[in-house]
């Protein structure tokens, strides 16, 4: 799962009303090599929960991401291939996802969360 | 026997292993489902500006659907509720992230962020109550509510279905229509029984000039309303006379919608995909004077 994702989801039990971002848990990382490509990430900064992305990808190990954006920063390269490469090529492979509220587990396996909720979350 | 899968067994159940399986083996499979998406992406009409787009892709299976979506150039995320087909995604290296969610429970997304959804004959499963705490109406809800808001204002959601009958279909389209969604029923090749697929289209927001249904491949003008055309030289209701009647009485019969009024509600009523007779030369036609 790219942070990409992880941006996106929030915890979707029932009466939880902040469920974002949800807290990271990571037993293995792995980076996979995606093609570079500035108009989707210029378009993207504006939907992502910047924050979130840093801590998030602090906690996977990587620090390079600086702690504020600016729209004037999508005209440098550098910041572009940094937020290119926390965004897109870290992928949580194997850890756990956890609500922020009610701190309820959700497990990544092989990349892929589970986030099926039982009976009496929904 | 029936064919439909959603009769035999829970989605998760339903497709295993061996059934996930033949979805990296069957070409036709692989063909169709190509096709199906193709389709689909084609009446998103999402803006021709080279920029990739987030889309989701609900039910996103063995990821074939996602393939057709990396090809275009989007990133997608996929929501399935089979492990199995989650599994063979996995091995075909699917570009796009996989979640093992229920759409039933509603998705855990964001408000506002996704581009658009594409949905490859999945949303027909969420009809079924497969377990005794499934309401199949509850379950449509929160699925159309949390789609309503994780997609951005104007963005189109496209599901191919196979709803079961009429009233099914009926079922999923209000259900969409009271999340807040405008749209219709795209029916590709109406009258082949092999071809003929069916399209929801749906667009966040009021309804204005873009959320108008595309149309559909294969549909020859119209023939389902041909004999109404034939029909409408003998438009004139029969009239009778009307001498012997009290005033008061002939007064009000001039209130009386006329042929044009019903077929017009006809029309409006089909076009929300509600079960209507067809236009007949009785349409609305009146009664002798001796009924």
């Amino acid at each position: 799962m790219r942070l990409l994702t992880h941006n996106m989801l929030s915890s979707n039990i029932k009466g939880v009303t902040n469920g974002f971002p949800l807290r990271i848990e990571v037993e293995k990382v792995v980076e996979k090599s995606v093609d570079f490509n500035p108009d989707f990430l210029k378009n993207m900064l504006a939907k992502i929960e910047y924050k979130a992305l840093v801590e998030a990808s602090r906690i996977m190990g990587y620090a390079e991401l600086p702690d504020h954006a600016e729209p004037s920063m999508l005209e440098s390269d550098d910041f572009l291939r940094k937020f290119h490469h926390a965004l897109m090529e870290l992928h949580l492979e194997e850890g756990t996802l956890v609500c922020p509220q009610t701190g309820r587990k959700f497990p990544v396996n092989k990349g892929v969360p589970n986030m099926l909720l039982h009976e009496d979350e929904v | 026997m029936t064919s439909r899968p959603e009769l035999k067994a829970p989605p998760e159940i339903f497709y295993n292993d061996e059934e996930a399986r033949k979805y990296t083996s069957s070409s036709r499979i692989i063909e169709i489902q190509a096709q199906l998406t193709e389709r689909a992406l084609e009446l998103l009409a999402l803006p021709d500006d080279g920029v990739p787009k987030l889309l989701l892709d609900i039910g996103c299976g063995s990821g074939l659907s996602g393939e057709t979506l990396t090809e275009s150039g989007h990133q997608w995320i996929g929501f399935d509720i089979s492990p199995s087909m989650l599994d063979v995604a996995l091995e075909r290296e699917a570009e796009g992230d996989l979640i093992l969610g229920d759409m039933g429970q509603g998705l855990g997304v964001r408000p506002g962020v996704i581009d658009g959804a594409i949905s490859i004959s999945a949303v027909q499963w969420l009809c079924n109550a497969d377990k005794s705490c499934h309401e199949p109406r509850k379950r449509l809800k929160s699925f159309f509510e949390s789609l309503y808001r994780c997609l951005a204002r104007g963005a189109r959601a496209v599901f191919q279905v196979y709803p079961e009958n009429l009233a099914q279909r009926e079922l999923i389209l209000g259900y969409a229509m009271r999340a807040g969604f405008a749209g219709g029923v795209v029916v590709d090749f109406p009258h082949s029984a092999k071809r003929r697929k069916e399209y929801l289209v749906l667009t966040c927001g009021p309804p204005s000039l873009s959320s108008a249904t595309p149309k559909a491949k294969g549909e020859d003008e119209e023939s389902c309303s041909d004999e109404e055309s034939s029909g409408d030289e003998e438009n004139q209701t029969v009239s009778i006379s009307d001498r012997h009647r009290p005033r008061k009485k002939q007064k009000l019969n001039k209130k009386v919608k006329g042929r044009e009024w019903v077929l017009r509600k006809k029309e409006q009523m089909r076009r929300k995909g509600n079960a209507v007779p067809q236009d007949t030369k009785y349409t609305a036609r009146k009664r002798k004077a001796r009924f």
